[in-house]
């Protein structure tokens, strides 16, 4: 189907988009790389009085580290920060979770900051944000604000960002020495939406486990460093307290059980990777 | 401070300038339509493939600023001041195939052939940003890691993958005798 119309605006700079985002509010949309906004667009399932184009905006486009975390721009494409040398040291969790990540072709045009501001509950880079325990950059007319990836996914395509803030940056804390990663997803073909996704942390003394594609939104929680039956039962417990979706494609008990076999495999993985970097440090 | 411009209105006709295929061309499109109607309709470049009009099935995916990707999901107006290529730019001028054309010919990677222009488009850039980036010879499931972004109903992708992958392998072999 074809898009409703809309009035189109290209911003340039971030304090174009916010102005327009404050003059609009709710009737006005970012338009970044449009691989979900699009969709909706053609499906009509939103119809913005007017679009912000951000997407060509070279101040919006800047990929930096900074202050130990890797601080994505709001127009930075998924594929410059999958292709960026050094990526799986930086951020090795973010490479293993590329590839799930729907396809090379939308992964050219999606940005990362677009992905977490949809707040859709089985996006692999919103799970890795929680996962990690990353931030946002919130920026309104007044100000900015900066808000805990915990914080920030409140539900179903919701988020705390109020209709006249624009994300302008998603950062992700570098991976600190010693740490081991873990990302596991089914989904019902290579590339589709996440039925189930698991991202694991590991470091000397804690575990932490998020799911997504499972409840409203990603989550995540934290544990002791288990092991055997002690890993099993929690990730049992963990299943049951999601409120799992029961869908066409997927029930909620095949959720539950996604949850348990995918968690004990991203564990797993994320244990041996932290041992192999020891190893290797 | 103020707009630096004003947005384009939605019941205005814009001027669209874009190089397509090589080739400077103007055409003007509302806000709303979409780069494949642009192309097809406005500028009658039928090559590019209309599927699913969600990004999900890959006919129609082109190359922007040499980045593959999905026209249906991008406005005209978007592409101002860009360059586009399309299926129809990957011949020759004389009008001979490319070498991916031809590989597609001689493995039988196409049937129907409604998926074929937007898959060479994708095939094209990847095997580009292969060679600039790593310089080495893809794997079979990194190929069908990159066409899981494409439909085909008709050839059960095998044909698809050997003739990427034959293709690759001819140009890192060329690259290198090149370098030696």
């Amino acid at each position: 189907m074809k898009p409703a119309a809309f009035d189109y605006l290209r911003a340039d700079h971030v304090e174009q988009a916010v102005e327009a985002l404050a003059r609009h509010g709710e009737d006005a949309r970012i338009l970044a790389g449009g691989q979900s906004l699009m969709a909706v667009l053609n499906m009509r399932l939103a119809n913005p009085a007017l679009l912000i184009d951000i997407s060509r905006s070279e101040p919006m486009g800047q990929l930096r580290v900074a202050q130990g975390q890797l601080c994505i721009g709001a127009a930075v494409t998924q594929a410059r920060v999958e292709w960026r040398a050094g990526l799986a040291s930086e951020l090795p969790l973010l490479a293993l979770a590329f590839p799930h990540i729907s396809h090379f072709q939308v992964r050219n045009r999606g940005t990362v900051a677009g992905s977490i501001a949809h707040a859709d509950p089985s996006a692999e880079l919103a799970l890795c944000l929680l996962a990690l325990q990353g931030e946002v950059l919130l920026r309104r007319a007044r100000g900015r604000r900066v808000v805990k990836a915990a914080d920030f996914f409140t539900g179903m395509l919701l988020t705390a960002r109020a209709p006249d803030e624009l994300l302008e940056e998603v950062r992700f804390p570098l991976a600190p020495a010693g740490a081991g990663y873990g990302f596991e997803e089914f989904s019902m073909r290579h590339g589709d939406f996440a039925v189930c996704a698991v991202a694991a942390v590991a470091d000397a003394q804690r575990l932490r486990i998020a799911v997504g594609g499972v409840a409203d939104r990603p989550t995540a929680s934290d544990f002791p460093l288990l092991q055997g039956s002690a890993l099993d039962d929690a990730l049992n417990e963990l299943a049951w307290s999601l409120d799992a979706r029961d869908e066409p494609q997927a029930s909620a008990q095949l959720r539950r059980q996604l949850v348990r076999t995918l968690g004990r495999r991203a564990v797993l993985q994320a244990l041996s990777n932290r041992a192999l970097e020891r190893s290797t440090a | 401070m103020t707009l630096a411009f004003p947005p384009l209105s939605r019941d205005g006709l814009h001027q669209v300038q874009l190089v397509l295929n090589r080739q400077q061309r103007t055409g003007h499109a509302p806000p709303r339509m979409l780069l494949t109607d642009f192309l097809r309709d406005e500028l009658g470049a039928t090559g590019t493939h209309v599927g699913c009009e969600h990004g999900v099935c890959g006919a129609c995916t082109v190359r922007i600023d040499d980045v593959a990707c999905r026209a249906c999901l991008t406005l005209a107006v978007q592409v101002d001041g860009r360059r586009v290529d399309t299926v129809e730019g990957l011949t020759q001028p004389d009008g001979s195939l490319c070498d991916l054309q031809q590989a597609f010919k001689r493995h039988h990677a196409l049937q129907c052939g409604f998926c074929t222009a937007g898959i060479l488009m994708s095939c094209a850039h990847w095997l580009d940003r292969l060679a600039a980036a790593e310089a080495r010879e893809p794997t079979e499931t990194e190929v069908r890691e990159m066409l899981s972004g494409h439909i085909c109903r008709c050839t059960g992708y095998t044909p698809i993958v050997a003739a990427v992958l034959e293709v690759a392998s001819a140009r890192y072999v060329g690259a290198k005798a090149s370098h030696a």
